[in-house]
């Protein structure tokens, strides 16, 4: 590989979704403009719909005014639709796929009274334009999105963005993974600008899972937001944060210098923060807060960490530009001194665990999880989790290379422990749907830490497997959810009856996504239970793999029987001629495909084998 | 510049930083928390500012110019305009007892027992970074236990106090703390990281001034204690 296509490779990871961000925030401000414009030229006064109309530019450039557009009227914010509240108790009268139509259904500060009649039903009927109808989004439209629509438009009103554009940075990053995977095996890591940006093989193996689940999340993006009714000012809002939070996710994934990496993580917080807090309901709001409070200062102790490891690294006789670069770190750990490096070991597994939903910082997951929009809870959930254990993955290698293996491997394990003692508790008293998966999460990154507590090659490669099998299913189970809140109208497990009966397509989805979470053939996550299991009896702390099948029988157990409750019975209401309810073929593709690829992964790795072993030599090699 | 002359300026700077943080546990007006953040800030950039001195160092003074400029000047500033944008003017001049948003009214732990609680974080401090130091002892590698309190103390606010603003303060309390101990440790990052922490601590900022703004839309009011809507 020439070296300018290495940089592009490493490169377009990162660019092409922060340029997707840009043109998301492109497009909203010449909708701003145009809307403007043509409101003048009508003589509508529509003050408010420039208002709701301006947080995306408001949010970029001056974030600091955003709270004027934000905070308008309590009324709003309980008009949300929000799962549990009134709002949302009508929905099951409505088909899905149908446009929801209803006076006074005015969620966002659009349809506001002082709005004419024909606005409301722009801001209703237009974001509910599925992927399909295409406006050519092609890679043309990706440059200038949406142009050629807008001037053909008759009215003032422009066109938004289709649904198409979303799937541009996926299929990038999911592209750039493929291209390295046929090549880093072979001629070893690639790096590219000096050393900050590198990809070795566990690189490549992340950065292909992001891809993988962010296909699937955002091809559920329009759909989620046709059903939510989102305006289209807060669905661009949307689009644009979702992107920029791949970028910042492929950022840490690829990044080679320590600090780099940490930078890359936070700014996943600061990204999701206002996903988390989309619908601006009360209950999101406070998900919110404590999502960025709890992430920002648990990750603050994982950079005392790092510049612990800095400091040691200066001693060893380091030069600056290398301290904090992974390759040099891991090469030269032996001359670190023990004692600063185990004070800063313990500070990143803190720090980085917190972000991986791991005790004792793991408080904001639940809450975050359950309140973010469906898709967006697939992403945090399937690979955001993942992509701060892999970070915390790099510091292991350096640590055991200066400590020994044993330092780790019981801070690990005994965090493990804890996580899965915490998340079986919650997950047998577990009442809501959303945060049932959630705590379902906390059980998985405590098995993956497990697995990492073992140390052994065979062990890592089991827990890299375990990482995708796991996003892949997460996202399936978590689209599948959001699906299932539209038609029961609630996430209440007690509430929810009969989905089997209610709408096969999607009772089956979520009863197979179930089924691969807890671990059973043919998925993928089968094969990597079993992995971990076998190198953790083989070599790792037996006590904790005790302990963690114990536990793990619980949390199946809890897991099996709620499920099984929403999904079996009869149907909610009296009528009997109530016929099932078909799941679009657009709502429906994301999920097949998930569980296909989780299924594939269960069966053979197929030409992955090579790249997934040499990743988990890469980390348990040591 | 003298040996013992810098030894002496860091030990005053790092004095004015460490007793900045034990002052916010001690104050209970959220604006005047904000303004001992900060001094605080000020103290910070000195120790920077004196640490380039001392090394002959022209881009470590421009590294401490920028702190300063963000933690003394920018995040102020945003933590204020959070505080003044849901409070609103008071009618009557008169006199009354302020229960208003603008206090920190009910901290989990009180104003004595926090105090206490300093000293004694900062005795911990003291025994878990004696490795440190033991490292490599320069004046101002004998100061980073100073560093270390900062972060506990700042994380000791954001648990106990119970007002939005202060859990803010508290968050960057830490963050203050932590860059600290890198600018004693190792005379401060690369600036590659430097530069992208600040930006990160920046947009921070904001996010939690926003979601301070919804907070106060939807609840009414930006004590944490309000939001329980969510729990097992």
């Amino acid at each position: 590989m020439t070296h300018a296509t290495t940089a592009l490779l490493l490169t377009a990871p990162i660019v092409v979704p922060l340029a997707t961000s840009a043109a998301y925030a492109a497009s909203g401000l010449r909708d701003a403009k145009a809307r403007a414009a043509g409101a003048a030229a009508l003589g509508h006064r529509t003050p408010r719909q420039r208002g709701a109309a301006a947080p995306v530019a408001t949010l970029v450039l001056r974030p600091g005014h955003g709270p004027a557009t934000y905070g308008t009227t309590p009324a709003e914010t309980a008009d949300g639709p929000s799962y549990g509240g009134p709002g949302a108790r009508a929905w099951p009268g409505t088909r899905p796929g149908g446009s929801p139509g209803g006076p006074g259904t005015g969620s966002d500060g659009i349809a506001g009274p002082d709005t004419g009649p024909g606005a409301p039903a722009w801001s209703r009927g237009r974001p509910a334009a599925p992927a399909g109808t295409g406006t050519g989004a092609g890679p043309a439209g990706r440059a200038r999105p949406g142009r050629g629509p807008r001037t053909g438009a008759p009215g003032p009103v422009p066109r938004p963005l289709t649904g198409r554009l979303g799937l541009v940075s996926p299929a990038a990053i999911l592209t750039c993974g493929a291209a390295l995977a046929c090549t880093v095996p072979d001629s070893g890591p690639v790096t590219a600008y000096g050393r900050l940006l590198r990809a070795d093989a566990l690189t490549v193996w992340m950065l292909l899972t992001v891809g993988a689940v962010a296909c699937l999340a955002c091809a559920a993006n329009p759909a989620h937001l046709a059903h939510e009714r989102t305006d289209e000012p807060a669905a661009r809002r949307y689009h644009l944060l979702v992107h920029a939070f791949l970028a910042a996710m492929s950022a840490a994934v690829l990044a080679a210098n320590l600090g780099v990496l940490w930078v890359a993580i936070e700014a996943t917080t600061i990204v999701t923060a206002f996903l988390v807090g989309h619908r601006r309901t009360r209950a999101s709001v406070e998900a919110a807060w404590k999502y960025v409070v709890i992430c920002s200062a648990g990750i603050a102790l994982a950079f005392l960490g790092t510049v612990l490891l800095y400091y040691a690294a200066r001693q060893a006789g380091i030069p600056e530009a290398y301290a904090l670069d992974w390759q040099t770190l891991a090469a030269r750990a032996d001359r670190l001194d023990p004692s600063v490096t185990r004070l800063a070991t313990g500070l990143v597994v803190l720090g980085f665990g917190a972000k991986a939903g791991l005790a004792p910082l793991h408080a904001w997951l639940p809450d975050a999880h359950s309140q973010a929009p469906a898709p967006v809870s697939a992403l945090m959930s399937g690979v955001l989790l993942s992509v701060a254990f892999a970070g915390l993955l790099r510091y292991k290698v350096i640590a055991d290379a200066a400590l020994g293996a044993g330092f780790t491997r019981t801070l690990l394990a005994g965090v493990a422990v804890v996580t899965l003692a915490l998340a079986a508790a919650l997950l047998l008293a577990q009442r809501d749907c959303k945060r049932m998966l959630a705590y379902s999460s906390m059980e998985h990154m405590s098995l993956i830490a497990l697995g990492t507590a073992a140390g052994s090659p065979l062990a890592l490669s089991a827990v890299l497997l375990h990482m995708a099998g796991h996003g892949l299913a997460k996202t399936v189970a978590f689209c599948a959810s959001g699906h299932i809140a539209r038609l029961c109208g609630t996430t209440r497990i007690g509430r929810i009856r009969g989905l089997l009966a209610h709408s096969p397509c999607l009772g089956t989805a979520f009863a197979a996504a179930v089924v691969a979470l807890l671990g059973l053939p043919p998925f993928g996550l089968f094969a990597s239970e079993l992995g971990i299991a076998r190198a953790g009896f083989l070599s790792g702390p037996r006590w904790a793999l005790a302990a963690a099948l114990v536990l793990m029988l619980a949390a199946f157990a809890a897991l099996a029987a709620r499920t099984a409750r929403m999904l079996l019975g009869p149907p909610p209401g009296e009528d009997d001629e109530a016929e099932p309810v078909p799941l679009g073929a657009d709502a429906g593709a994301p999920l097949v495909a998930g569980l296909a690829a989780c299924a594939a992964l269960g069966v053979t790795t197929g030409p992955l084998t090579r790249l997934l072993s040499e990743a988990g030599e890469i980390i348990g090699g040591h | 510049m003298t040996d013992s002359v810098y030894t002496q300026l860091l030990d005053l700077a790092c004095g004015a930083f460490l007793l900045a943080a034990v002052v916010v546990l001690w104050l209970r007006q959220l604006s005047s928390i904000v303004r001992v953040f900060a001094l605080q800030g000020v103290a910070l950039a000195a120790v920077a500012a004196l640490l380039g001195l001392h090394e002959d160092r022209l881009g470590l003074l421009a590294v401490a110019a920028g702190i300063g400029l963000l933690r003394a000047g920018a995040l102020p500033r945003l933590m204020l305009r959070a505080l003044t944008t849901g409070t609103p003017h008071r009618s009557h001049p008169h006199y009354q007892e302020d229960v208003s948003e603008t206090r920190e009214t009910q901290p989990l732990v009180n104003v004595a027992a926090s105090l206490l609680s300093a000293a004694l974080l900062t005795l911990l401090a003291y025994a878990v970074s004696r490795p440190l130091v033991e490292l490599n002892p320069t004046p101002a590698t004998r100061a980073l236990p100073v560093g270390l309190a900062v972060v506990l103390i700042g994380f000791f606010t954001l648990v106990t106090r119970r007002r939005a603003l202060a859990q803010m303060v508290g968050f960057l309390l830490l963050d203050n703390g932590i860059t600290v101990t890198a600018f004693l440790a190792a005379s401060g990052v690369p600036l590659i990281v430097e530069l992208g922490v600040s930006f990160d601590v920046l947009l921070a900022v904001l996010v939690l001034q926003i979601l301070t703004t919804r907070m106060r839309a939807a609840f009414g009011g930006t004590g944490i204690d309000d939001l329980r809507e969510l729990r097992d």
